[in-house]
């Protein structure tokens, strides 16, 4: 990234001149915000930023940042992202996408990027529901979830974003509620300093068709006791009194209480978000009590543009061809007079 | 209809010469006259030529050991084993190095390279390995690992020793050719059954074996060569033998390298399109970029994505990869994009006939997108103009910020021809739109008078930021709209800017009469079967047929009506069912056009046209 005489931005900078369309109460208007206030504490030229979406209530979202952009058709932004990545290696991209856009239609789009380590981020908007098609389950939604595609309740197992990510070979995964936006955008500078496909899942709450779906979570009141807000080599630990924290018993988390059969800060585990073994974020992922927000893993690797750039040096370095000329005419040629 | 037997007659190419050449162990005539006698049993004209050496067992992998049958077969009358050959097996180095030289330039070359270690090449006298040193650019070389895969076929066929399982593996390399031109494997299986009839197991394994290398060349969907016709007269000046699909490939270098834009290639494999993507690979020395994508839509929509951050984008595909690619080809047409879509048709329906020719694509190109889409649609018609035609795809795309779709067909795509190569500086000069900074007032969809294009604000430049997206766009400024009038406006003026193309491309020629009774109309890779079926009545005294051929339809040059006005009859041939001759009607309704269709897989043969042509004229 060019980091050279970056203006001084402020968040009014990002905000295009369109009237922001959601549903009131959504929590896009959160996640819209977040970015627009970490945008500036990135150190990125405003034209180097391209936001990239596909189809949904999320997908809008490009229209309301005064960057470059593109509203494209369902699923494929990941795709629309690469091969702008792989144009200009010096943009700031972003994938706007919903749990709809991005793991059913965009299914392949999306475990494809995350294998092939483009350095872009993707802010997946999870809200376990269709919104803007007025409310079919989604592959996020829970079994047995009543929603007008499924009156008598959803029969399709729901994907876990985190795992499907890490399956697909994830070097960065986050997650943060959508009611907190101070975290969020901290997580939106941190996805884009690093160097690869940086997935944050935003947990976000549709207060028209799956209202209060992360409340248990996600609620001020429980939020503390509910949610491990992981940070690399600290602690894991929760809870209001910061009493709660996570170890590893056989191949399992378990949930302690520091006090109690003589459990001390010091036996809790560390996290480890640079690890290459995804084993132990996978196991965070998938725990239900407590959920973990935060960045749960952040695995340096070479990415696809690292790897192509130095492909071409190699090749141009060994190559006798500089103009097209020189392929035309080489080989077996022959002269009519 | 009930159809009891193919008619194997119309299925192989109007003549084929074929060579396989190896060591004398390795059963060359044996595999040359199975082949022949198989082309024979279906009614083919068959030749054939037998060399062997006169020692019953040279030594092995040497020059003078080798043994070769050439056979010539054809639908027509065949007199001579043929010159040159169109395919050489060879199944070692020495049966490569004293055959090569009868192979058509850029015509295909099978080899065995499990044969081609450094023991062989020295035999052969060859001082380096001609599959690595380049000697053999100017073919198709299939590699195939034949010895291994032999191997691999019989590892369950039990009491075989290691000597006869190398013996079958001429079997391997019939089986491949087999399915290239169509035969069936009935008649050699007989002969197995007959021949080794006390030993079941030898039986088994040649069977095995011959079927290994039949589905072998199924799966890698080897295609024979098409046979293409030399201009008559050919002008002064540096040539090369190209394949279609090659030069296709090098038309987008040379407009990448005029426009000073990086070529990008968003692509999934598809017969018979790869060869696109494999050649531009190959060329990361002049900073051209090739993702090979998950699927179809990626390829398109990576390329979507590389246009709007300033690449020149193209993408390549055949028939069912181009109806995958529909909604993102109308996103292309929406934001208003510089983008190429190539699609090297193939026999479709569905699957349809991956390895075969056909233009049914056509009207999927023309019209297969959602909503009123209208995009530019050219063809090429034949190998070497490729070039020209990628080039000017291209040009076109960043002239005028829309998508185009290259029609090519499997027939251009694989046959090769004399190309008299062409510099970039000699090429036209392409004027994209690139708008380098910020003016005031300056709005997305501003655009030029003339082509009605807009300007290409390219991510990186200040002050230019914008969205686009597939909503409809507010006239001016490319917000999103809802305001009826602005939707009929902008449909209109979309479609218009297309139309206006016609402004920038050539006028429809004719070619051996400009007026007479009958118009012989093509477009695409049917231009050279039409050519010589005109040329040869002319020939014959007919001066009342002309000929005109399409390379622009959407939009079709301006002078087309007054074209087609000079004749009588028009008589629209086409490999489909009949597809041009819909958007000529629909156009042009006034003539008489009459329309001639083959939906065989297969190029026009000359006889049938001559045929057809005479048959109108009589009327």
């Amino acid at each position: 990234m060019n980091t050279t005489e970056v203006k001084v931005y402020t968040f009014k900078d990002f905000a295009s001149d369109q009237e922001v369309r959601w549903c009131p109460g959504c929590d896009d208007y959160v996640i819209l915000r977040a970015m627009q206030k970490a945008l500036p504490e990135m150190g990125v030229k405003k034209e180097n930023v391209v936001f990239i979406s596909g189809i949904g209530c999320s997908s809008r979202f490009p229209y309301y940042m005064d960057t470059y952009g593109m509203h494209s058709i369902h699923g494929r932004a990941p795709a629309i992202a690469t091969g702008a990545k792989l144009a200009n290696s010096n943009l700031s991209v972003w994938v706007i996408t919903g749990d709809g856009d991005s793991m059913a239609i965009g299914g392949n789009h999306f475990i494809h990027v995350l294998r092939r380590n483009v350095d872009l981020n993707i802010v997946l908007f999870n809200n376990e529901i269709y919104g803007l098609t007025k409310g079919q389950f989604s592959p996020t939604s829970l079994v047995g979830q009543k929603t007008k595609s499924s009156p008598y309740g959803n029969t399709q197992p729901p994907f876990s974003a985190g795992e499907l990510a890490l399956g697909a070979q994830a070097r960065f995964l986050a997650r943060i509620g959508g009611n907190t936006p101070k975290e969020m955008s901290q997580l939106f500078i941190e996805a884009e300093k690093f160097k690869g496909t940086s997935l944050i899942e935003v947990l976000q709450n549709c207060p028209i068709f799956n209202d209060g779906c992360y409340s248990q979570y996600t609620d001020k009141a429980v939020r503390e006791d509910k949610q491990l807000f992981v940070e690399h080599q600290k602690p894991m630990i929760f809870g209001k009194a910061r009493d709660k924290g996570l170890l590893l018993n056989g191949l399992k988390l378990e949930v302690v209480t520091i006090g109690e059969n003589g459990i001390t800060e010091e036996d809790l585990l560390i996290h480890n978000a640079k690890e290459k073994d995804p084993t132990l974020h996978q196991m965070l992922v998938r725990l239900k009590y407590p959920l973990v927000t935060g960045i749960i893993r952040s695995y340096d690797d070479i990415t696809l543009e690292e790897r192509e750039n130095e492909q071409t040096k190699k090749v141009k370095a060994n190559s006798s061809f500089t103009k097209t000329d020189d392929l035309f005419f080489s080989g077996e040629t022959y002269e009519i007079k | 209809m009930t159809i009891d037997q193919p008619n194997n007659k119309q299925k192989v190419l109007e003549a084929v010469v074929i060579r396989f050449a190896g060591d004398s162990g390795d059963g060359m005539q044996l595999t040359g006259s199975q082949f022949s006698d198989t082309s024979a049993m279906f009614g083919n004209d068959v030749a054939t030529f037998p060399n062997y050496p006169a020692e019953i067992r040279a030594p092995q992998g040497s020059l003078y050991g080798v043994s070769g049958f050439q056979v010539h077969i054809g639908s027509i009358e065949i007199s001579t084993p043929g010159d040159n050959v169109d395919l050489l097996v060879a199944m070692n180095p020495a049966g490569l190095k004293t055959n090569l030289h009868a192979v058509k330039p850029g015509h295909t070359i099978i080899v065995d390279t499990d044969s081609f270690s450094k023991k062989n090449l020295e035999k052969a006298q060859y001082e380096s390995n001609p599959l690595e040193d380049g000697s053999l650019e100017n073919y198709r070389v299939i590699e195939v690992t034949m010895t291994s895969l032999t191997k691999e076929a019989l590892k369950d066929v039990k009491g075989l020793d290691n000597k006869s399982i190398l013996r079958s593996k001429n079997m391997f390399a019939l089986g491949m050719v087999y399915w290239m031109y169509d035969r069936s494997r009935e008649y050699t299986i007989d002969f197995f059954n007959k021949k080794f009839k006390s030993k079941p197991q030898i039986i088994e394994a040649n069977t095995k074996v011959l079927n290994a290398g039949y589905y072998f060349a199924e799966t890698i969907e080897l295609i024979p060569n098409a046979y293409t016709i030399a201009p008559a007269k050919m002008s002064p000046g540096t040539y090369r033998i190209i394949m279609g699909n090659t030069a296709t490939a090098w038309g987008f270098l040379a407009a990448a390298e005029k426009t000073g834009l990086q070529l990008f290639l968003g692509s999934y494999p598809i017969t018979p399109a790869s060869d696109i993507l494999h050649e531009l690979a190959k060329h990361k020395h002049f900073g051209v970029k090739t993702l090979q994508a998950e699927d179809e839509i990626a390829g398109i929509t990576a390329a979507i994505g590389a246009s709007f951050a300033g690449d020149l984008a193209i993408t390549t595909t055949s028939g069912p990869g181009l109806a995958l690619k529909g909604e993102a080809l109308g996103l292309a047409m929406m934001i208003e994009l510089p983008l190429v879509v190539v699609n090297v048709q193939r026999g479709g329906p569905s699957t349809g006939l991956p390895t075969k020719t056909e233009q049914s694509d056509l009207l999927q190109a023309m019209y297969g997108r959602n909503g009123e889409s209208p995009v530019i649609v050219i063809a090429s018609s034949t190998p070497e103009n490729c070039f020209n035609y990628a080039y000017e795809a291209a040009k076109l795309a960043l002239e005028h910020m829309t998508p185009v779709v290259l029609l090519s067909d499997g027939y251009i795509a694989n046959g090769s021809a004399p190309w008299k190569i062409q510099t970039v500086d000699a090429m036209p000069d392409i004027k994209h739109t690139i708008i380098k900074q910020a003016t005031k007032n300056w709005h997305p969809y501003d655009r030029d008078k003339d082509t009605l294009a807009r300007n290409w604000a390219i991510p990186g430049t200040p002050g230019l930021e914008h969205r686009v997206g597939g909503l409809e766009k507010d006239r001016v400024t490319g917000n999103v709209s809802y305001v009826p009038d602005n939707h009929e406006y902008m449909t209109k003026i979309r479609a218009e800017k297309i139309k206006r193309v016609q402004n920038y491309i050539p006028n429809l020629t004719t070619e051996f009469a400009d007026t007479g009774d009958l118009l012989v109309v093509g477009w695409g890779g049917t231009y050279g079967s039409l050519y010589s079926a005109v040329k040869q009545m002319h020939e014959e005294g007919y001066d009342n047929i002309g000929f005109t051929h399409f390379n622009y339809i959407n939009p079709m040059p301006k002078n087309t009506e007054d074209v087609l006005s000079k004749f009588k009859k028009i008589i629209v041939c086409e490999l489909n069912n009949g597809q041009f001759i819909k958007i000529l009607n629909a156009n042009f309704s006034r003539f008489d056009s009459t329309q001639y269709n083959k939906i065989q897989g297969l190029p026009f043969g000359n006889n049938e046209l001559v045929q057809k042509f005479k048959q109108l004229l009589s009327l």
